[in-house]
């Protein structure tokens, strides 16, 4: 590969790749239809975009996630604050819902970041007990049972209504995107969250605050799991126990393969929608072809594998 | 010899630390208990803390090497699974089925009887150490971050567990569950062996809890020896500074390799106990989670540094049975069960919380960044 016809930094290429392993996947999963029923539903506009209505959940969820991991954190309370968000916010009801629930979330993130930049307790078992708590503060609230509240029609429409036939949740996803997008490339923030990532003294003592900047990647984690959880309340009309659980694993695999270093420091938004978008088609052609769910967990694992493998392998450390 | 004792008290404080607590809250526990200091609440609490103590045992050696195994709740109910299969104990042994792709292969029968199980037991724990040497290679040959590739392999181990028991089921050797998850007494009677436990030098030792043995024993026998290894000291190494330990000439890509295997084993350890104490397989998702990351908060109960390099197993044990002991408090003090998820959280942040305060005394803030 020569440099003049393909001058790829060394964060595109994992983009390029899952972008191509994406058409892998459409044209497999049409070949399969094809063979199998005669029809190709993945091409058609109308299920792609049911298919990514239901993956901005996720979207959303990730982009919260990748700026955590970009300053070399995780967050794990993830679940637990996107089912809290959304209780809260179907349980209070009215035009204060959206409010409270992306309020809920910003507590969390504040909580996670505090304890994470001041008290320097490991994220990997803070965002933990953090996720405890918050599970056990909404068993307790609920007492263990589904909730008997229902998601606000604004919530709904949100999440489940169409404009100029495109999913609303789309657009709240693009938002999300553009918003996060800019706050990287754009911003001294942005400037900030990579130095963090690749090196916290060398950022301090270039005088940047890290340990403010910590906690504000907290908070907007937070808020992005709790805006995740009022949609999806939205989407299934109510919130209900364990609604989280199913977005923290993948969160991370979508920000990973996506390119961006679990270690921090580097990668790029683009490879997250990339990685998220992926993920999405993947489920949704392994649902058509009726895999059960231990394949799934089978194929799921080794495509992230083989993905890392393409373009994920560290450097030996030597010195 | 007092300096040197305080020497040691000093640089292990975390173990120290959580042995101590363990022992305050274990003496409390069985004050309140109306049975307690009794044979039967030993037994009851020790079956109902191996399975997290192998695994908080599991997570430490991959952690010292400053790595991270997600996958050891996965290991452990991929084992369960193979368990409730090898384990059933019939005399005419079982036979063995794969129906995979719509092929019907049948892979021969397993012998029955008592060799049947001895053989099925070490077939479980090979299946644990094999899938931890999958996790070790990929790591090491694939060089992916330890807490992606596990992720990732996890997945794998929990497909494979819901392939085989897509529902709760199989079955374990009666007399399997019964020896093992008893006392001593219990298990000399079940085996015959000491004249069915009646022998007179045997009767004081007969109120131990089996577990609790299996779980000094695999310390003894399996830790203190690696940890004194070559291979041992080199995780050790690895977790502290893996360039020196490569400028040193030390075996890095075994080490990292025997951590994980060695995880894996502990890890089969654990899902092997727990399928003879359930007596069946069960491929739980979320209870595979749970495992999981109460492993990671045991691990560092227990003293050891998730950056690596320092702490013990023995010491992830006592994590182990902390968080444990924490939720039978909740049994005796009549704590509203709603409540119980939001208190073992709290304890758990608190512990957390309290072991970070030595920030407070750092005159450098550049000493925070490590």
């Amino acid at each position: 590969m020569t440099s003049v016809s393909l001058n790829l930094s060394r964060d595109d290429r994992p983009i390029l790749i899952a972008a191509l392993f994406i058409l892998v996947i459409l044209v497999a999963g049409t070949v399969y239809t094809f063979a199998r029923f005669g029809s190709a539903p993945l091409l058609s506009p109308t299920y792609l975009l049911q298919q990514l209505q239901i993956g901005a959940f996720l979207g959303i969820v990730a982009a919260g996630m990748m700026i955590v991991i970009l300053i070399a954190q995780i967050d794990l309370s993830v679940p637990w604050t996107l089912a809290a968000a959304a209780m809260m916010a179907t349980s209070i009801g009215g035009p204060l819902a959206i409010p409270v629930g992306l309020g809920i979330g910003l507590l969390v993130g504040l909580v996670n970041g505090i304890g994470v930049a001041y008290l320097r307790v490991p994220s990997m078992i803070f965002t933990l007990g953090v996720n405890a708590v918050m599970r056990g503060l909404m068993v307790a609230h609920t007492g263990g049972y589904a909730p008997q509240t229902a998601a606000t029609d604004l919530m709904r429409s949100l999440a489940a209504d169409r404009t100029l036939g495109i999913p609303n949740a789309l657009f709240v996803w693009a938002a999300v995107s553009v918003l996060v997008a800019i706050l990287l490339q754009r911003t001294a923030l942005g400037r900030y969250i990579y130095a963090i990532g690749n090196k916290e003294a060398a950022a301090y003592l270039a005088g940047v605050d890290t340990r403010r900047v910590t906690v504000i990647c907290f908070v907007i984690c937070g808020v992005a799991a709790g805006l995740a959880g009022v949609l999806l309340a939205g989407y299934s009309t109510k919130a209900y126990q364990g609604m989280g659980d199913a977005y923290l694993l993948p969160s991370i695999a979508a920000v990973v393969i996506g390119g961006t270093n679990i270690l921090g420091g580097r990668g790029r938004y683009l490879g997250t929608l990339v990685g998220v978008v992926l993920i999405v088609l993947l489920n949704s052609v392994l649902s058509i072809m009726d895999m059960p769910e231990a394949g799934r967990q089978v194929i799921y694992g080794l495509v992230i594998i083989f993905m890392l493998l393409v373009y994920g392998r560290g450097e030996r450390v030597t010195s | 010899m007092l300096d040197d004792l305080a020497i040691r008290v000093r640089q292990n404080v975390g173990i120290v630390t959580a042995v101590l607590l363990f022992c305050i809250l274990y003496v409390l526990y069985n004050l309140a208990h109306p049975k307690g200091f009794s044979s039967a609440v030993l037994v009851q609490n020790s079956d109902e803390i191996f399975a997290l103590a192998m695994l908080a045992m599991a997570q430490t050696v991959p952690v010292l090497a400053s790595g991270l195994d997600l996958s050891v709740g996965a290991v452990m109910t991929m084992v369960g699974c193979f368990a409730s299969y090898l384990l059933t104990g019939t005399a005419a042994g079982a036979p063995l089925h794969l129906d995979i792709f719509g092929l019907h292969l049948f892979l021969g029968s397993f012998p029955g009887g008592i060799s049947g199980i001895l053989l099925g037991i070490v077939v479980c724990l090979a299946i644990g150490a094999a899938a931890g040497f999958v996790n070790g290679c990929v790591v090491v040959y694939g060089r992916i971050q330890p807490i992606i590739a596990t992720l990732a392999t996890g997945a794998v181990y929990i497909g494979i567990a819901l392939f085989l028991r897509p529902t709760p089921g199989g079955k374990i050797d009666e007399d399997l569950n019964w020896a093992l998850t008893n006392s001593l007494g219990d298990f000399a009677q079940t085996v015959h062996i000491f004249d069915d436990g009646a022998a007179g030098w045997f009767a004081p030792l007969a109120w131990i809890p089996v577990p609790f043995v299996l779980l000094v024993l695999i310390a003894l026998l399996v830790w203190m020896p690696f940890r004194r290894s070559v291979l041992g000291r080199a995780v050790y190494a690895v977790g502290s500074a893996e360039g020196a330990a490569y400028m040193s000439g030390l075996p890095i890509d075994r080490a990292k390799i025997a951590a994980f295997t060695l995880a894996g084993f502990f890890a089969g350890c654990g899902g092997l106990f727990l399928a003879i104490q359930t007596s069946s397989g069960n491929a739980d998702i979320p209870q595979a989670g749970a495992y999981t990351l109460n492993s990671i908060a045991s691990v560092v109960i227990g003293g050891t540094s998730l950056l690596g390099g320092t702490g013990s197993a023995i010491g992830s044990i006592f994590g182990a049975m902390i968080l444990r002991v924490i939720s039978f408090f909740f049994r005796i003090f009549d704590i509203a069960p709603l409540l119980q998820p939001l208190f073992e959280g709290l304890i758990l942040l608190a512990a957390v919380s309290i072991g970070a305060l030595g920030v407070l005394r750092v005159r450098n803030t550049l000493e925070l960044f490590r």
